[in-house]
């Protein structure tokens, strides 16, 4: 894409599905169903999170997502946003593995706003009954390596840190503890909510994630086909960084012309 | 046996005539069953079963789709 050095032995795995592009999107805040498609299909991505919402029930004919975002081209990821407590969690994806046919979720339990940040005890009591029940779970968490860790050995199959509040836009908020679950992770740890724009989505790589999840960013963009773009650009940049490795900070300068030869 | 089957419906009474099967509802309702899930008094319903599964009153059931999300 781009005419982007190709990279594509570098793919991930996780719960022993293989993909290429390493930035999933979200679906949610589009103005229309056709800019979804449209921002999804710039954005390369080949994961798409979506959420399970009551069916309107005085307005059958209304166009539904599917018939936008190719199920079959796309892998749904469904989520439990919206979801509180680990009842509702595990209700809601239940009954997206009925809609789909699909185990790998992604899991999120959410405390209150202003701050919609993930209840970790919430969610870890919903990852072991959605675990129990045979689901892959991708899990959205608080970047607290303990809870994370507690997570992974329950079986989750990807650590999900926030970057910063879902929707906030704000960037990644505390690299060093996202680098340090990065170290400690054995599955992939994905960044998901808080990127703001496409250096926030690189640094994120750089880091060493695994991907990027992120949803706002693109839908609220002045431009957000352009924006979609940006992203996978970002992702892929921030990955080859991450695998060049970037070259050591020093305090002072470092000229990069010879010191020899000059005229006198 | 005919007669009337009230079930809440997301959240909504409504009074059907019976006996309906989930089949039956879906296909009353306009739903196309493969974009669908249904959970029947907090049990997600198979669909396999859609076409044996009769309702019986006072059921409360969760009709629900995939929107967008992130």
């Amino acid at each position: 894409m781009d005419g982007i050095a190709a990279t594509q032995d570098d793919s991930w795995t996780v719960a022993g599905r293989t993909f290429r592009s390493r930035l999933i999107v979200g679906t949610g805040k589009y103005k229309s169903l056709e800019e979804t498609a449209e921002a999804i299909a710039a954005s390369g991505a080949e994961i798409v999170t979506v959420a399970v919402r009551r069916v309107n029930l005085s307005d059958p004919a209304a166009p539904m997502l599917q018939d936008f975002v190719d199920p079959k081209r796309y892998t749904y990821l469904p989520n439990t946003a919206g979801c509180h407590t680990a009842k509702d969690a595990v209700r809601t994806l239940r009954l997206a593995r009925e809609a789909g046919g699909w185990n790998l979720v992604k899991l999120e339990v959410l405390g209150p706003p202003p701050h919609l940040y993930p209840d970790m005890q919430a969610t870890l009591e919903a990852a072991e009954a959605l675990i129990k029940d045979g689901f892959e779970v991708m899990v959205y968490c608080a970047d607290d390596p303990v809870a994370a860790k507690r997570l992974e050995d329950m079986g989750c199959v990807a650590i999900m840190p926030l970057g910063a509040p879902i929707g906030s836009g704000l960037g990644l908020q505390n690299p060093a503890m996202i680098a340090m679950l990065i170290e400690q992770a054995k599955v992939p740890l994905l960044v998901d909510a808080g990127v703001g724009t496409a250096s926030d989505a690189a640094i994120a790589m750089e880091l060493g994630c695994t991907a990027v999840l992120l949803n706002s960013a693109i839908a609220h963009a002045g431009d957000p086909i352009r924006m979609a773009r940006a992203m996978g650009l970002a992702v892929q940049a921030g990955r080859l960084a991450h695998l060049a490795g970037r070259m050591p900070r020093r305090m002072g300068a470092d000229p990069s012309s010879p010191l020899t030869g000059l005229i006198r | 046996m005919t007669g009337t089957v009230t079930l809440t419906l997301n959240g909504e009474s409504r009074t059907l005539a019976a006996p309906l099967t989930v089949s039956g509802l879906l296909d009353s309702l306009g739903f196309d069953a493969r974009k669908v899930a249904v959970e029947r008094n907090e049990e997600i319903v198979p669909r396999s079963l859609y076409a044996t599964t009769i309702l019986a009153q006072g059921d409360a059931l969760e009709i629900v789709h995939f929107i967008g999300g992130g």
